[in-house]
């Protein structure tokens, strides 16, 4: 067992490690915190509400595997849902065009910031932490108060439901309740899918890879650096316009203050799922799972009489703090296997 | 990766078997005795809002037979949807809303329809057309607050022989979108049209101290001819009176001397109210956060099968510690005025 432990790669080993978390500390919650728990609802419930951080933190892993950060995701998925908002509710729209909107506002952001980051050699902090600040202006110069859709197509798709079959049960009060999940999770799993597809089986997916663990070798592997980081801002930006629509559909409104702080907490769900901030590690797989945690984490603490909303954050930070530690214990495991 | 397929499944088995031990250990019959009762709380801006916390926190103990979980909104609708989903999948008896905004409920309330748990709304109201989606609401008469608030400015004013066109109001808003901001700036937008004043600006504060401070800092250097300043709430109220100390003016009644007059709302922050006494606020609505012991009482209604009033809106007075006016108008009712000494 030990044995096979060393074989595995970075990756996989801390992909493994949340994935396991992730199971134990449900399994945890079914047992000691009782029924609610154990109905599949809880976990749809899961879903439904953390299908826009979903698609965040699987942008944020690519821009994290190929070396870089981007802070700017959550202030995108604002912008995304206020001007999609503004455009249904005082002009009418239709819904195709809104979404156009949101993937025409996340490429541009990606165009932009990949070219400053990659094109220019800014730092990605700095650069995305601009766009984070432009995004949350915007938003306030499109609509400075916070309002609710109530355009009828729109509302049609939000409200939306797709019936999981014999997974529904029954309430103490006798009434059924059916098991469903919402659009933006049928969204947020196929982004999952298409990026682990990308990342495993193009060569543009191990290009994140080689550019993030080693940009000298990668160039010497004749892969065009510059390239290869333009692209990942550039998905993780469109990444962040779905996300954001994903967001839109979820809470139907448009506000300055929507997704706030959505930025840690995508970096945190990469960071638990096995995504290294130093680039060339992580998998997108991980990146779901870390979500999970990360939520799952929340709603056993509030469920288990928690209530205020420091818990959570202190629960949160003590996770990421445990998850950082087993990463560099990781990263060692292999520094001391080669000496 | 065959490593993790079989590790995949064997968590799920592990999993399933675990959410079977689960179930059957997870109903024991002791704990029905006491009712669930699950409240969305918007956030705590405010020492209103704590007030009502308190209240609602005092009211439902376990030594009344009611078990508690309350879940704070941080003022976002998304975060109160999730509190409310997870209120229905723990299967509360009764859930209690008290609502950031005011649209934008129907879908989740129609689940906690659904599941079969009446939903009670406090504080700020709910928009939605189909009136059976909760079950009653209980909480103050913005709307009136404002009416009162501003009858009283009227009657002060009139009383001091100031004449209208000189009164220059800037409104301190609170939470966009919610009832008491609605309410509230409604009726300082009314009474300027119907009186005359001139209505300088509506901007919110958020009903916090910080916020209101920095807007008063703004208006004041935007403004100079500013002489009644309608907050929002108290908090809102505090920040003024720092912004309006810390420029170098003076608040007060005297408005023909140069002070600028404050009018706040609520009534429940004891520093605020020993500002009233002070006259440094002028005026202030009350607006009562003791809402628990009555959600109890509606609840008890419920248990026993009776059918509580639809909207229950709660007697509230104005303080003040200016003689001049002792009771306003509005809509042929009088209001008293609560002198405070």
């Amino acid at each position: 067992m030990l044995n096979k432990i060393r074989k595995m790669t970075d990756t996989g080993l801390l992909l493994t490690i949340t994935i396991v978390v992730f199971f134990l500390m449900y399994a945890s919650a079914v047992i000691f915190l009782g029924s609610g728990f154990g109905k599949p609802q809880a976990f749809f419930n899961i879903l439904n509400d953390n299908a826009a951080l979903i698609v965040l933190s699987c942008g944020l892993t690519i821009v994290m595997i190929g070396g870089g950060i981007d802070i700017s995701v959550g202030g995108v998925t604002a912008l995304v849902c206020m001007c999609c908002a503004v455009y249904l509710e005082y002009h009418g729209g239709n819904v195709a065009v809104s979404i156009l909107i949101a993937l025409g506002i996340g490429l541009a952001y990606g165009l932009v910031q990949g070219f400053l980051v990659a094109m220019l050699d800014i730092q990605p902090f700095i650069v995305s932490l601009a766009g984070m600040f432009f995004a949350r202006g915007m938003t306030t110069i499109v609509n400075t108060d916070p309002f609710n859709v109530t355009h009828s197509a729109f509302k049609a798709l939000k409200e939306t439901r797709i019936i999981i079959p014999f997974m529904g049960s029954l309430n103490r009060k006798g009434n059924y309740v059916d098991a469903y999940i919402e659009i933006g999770v049928v969204v947020a799993l196929l982004c999952v899918l298409v990026l682990f597809c990308i990342l495993r089986w193009t060569s543009l997916g191990r290009a994140f890879y080689a550019v993030g663990g080693n940009k000298q070798s990668a160039l010497m592997l004749g892969i065009n650096v510059r390239k290869v980081k333009y692209l990942s801002h550039i998905f993780c930006s469109v990444l962040a316009g779905i996300g954001g629509y994903v967001y839109f559909m979820h809470s139907g409104s448009g506000s300055p203050t929507h997704a706030e702080g959505a930025e840690m907490q995508a970096i945190a769900a990469s960071i638990i799922g096995g995504t290294m901030l130093t680039g060339g590690v992580g998998n997108i797989i991980g990146t779901l799972f870390g979500v999970l945690s990360l939520s799952t984490i929340r709603n056993i603490v509030s469920s288990a009489g928690f209530d205020e909303a420091w818990w959570k954050n202190n629960t949160v930070a003590g996770m990421l703090c445990l998850f950082l530690v087993i990463q560099s214990i990781v990263v060692s495991r292999k520094k001391s296997a080669a000496k | 990766m065959k490593r993790f397929l079989l590790m995949l499944i064997c968590m799920a088995c592990l999993l399933t078997g675990c959410r079977g031990i689960g179930e059957k250990t997870s109903d024991p019959e002791e704990e029905k005795q006491l009712i669930t009762v699950g409240f969305s709380q918007l956030g705590a801006e405010s020492d209103w809002r704590k007030a009502n916390t308190e209240s609602m926190l005092q009211a439902f103990t376990e030594e009344n037979g009611y078990e508690l979980i309350m879940e704070d909104g941080q003022q976002k609708q998304v975060n109160q949807i999730t509190a409310i989903r997870t209120f229905i999948q723990r299967e509360v008896d009764y859930i209690v809303l008290a609502p950031v905004t005011e649209e934008g409920w129907e879908t989740v309330l129609e689940e906690a329809k659904d599941a079969g748990i009446p939903v009670i709304i406090v504080d700020r109201q709910v928009k939605v057309k189909d009136k059976d989606l909760f079950t009653c609401w209980v909480g103050s008469d913005f709307a009136l607050e404002g009416r009162k608030a501003t009858e009283w400015l009227h009657a002060f004013t009139r009383a001091q022989g100031i004449d209208p066109a000189e009164i220059n109001v800037v409104d301190i808003q609170g939470t966009l979108g919610s009832s008491a901001q609605i309410g509230r700036s409604a009726g300082i937008l009314d009474a300027s049209k119907k009186y005359g004043w001139k209505l300088l600006a509506q901007v919110s504060g958020e009903y916090t101290q910080a916020r209101g401070r920095e807007v008063m800092n703004y208006f004041l250097k935007v403004y100079d001819q500013i002489n009644v300043v309608y907050c929002e709430n108290d908090n809102e109220a505090l920040g003024v009176i720092e912004a309006v100390e810390a420029a170098g003016r003076k608040v007060g009644s005297d408005i023909r001397n140069g002070e600028i007059l404050v009018m706040s709302f609520d009534g429940v922050n004891e520093t605020a109210l020993q500002f009233a006494r002070e006259d440094k606020i002028s005026c202030i609505g009350e607006c009562n956060p003791l809402h628990g012991p009555r959600v109890r009482k509606i609840i008890e209604s419920l248990e026993k099968g009776e059918t509580p009033e639809k909207y229950e809106y709660v007697d509230e007075s104005i303080f003040s510690s200016l003689d001049q006016v002792q009771a306003v108008e509005v809509d042929g009712e009088s209001y008293p005025v609560t002198l405070l000494k």
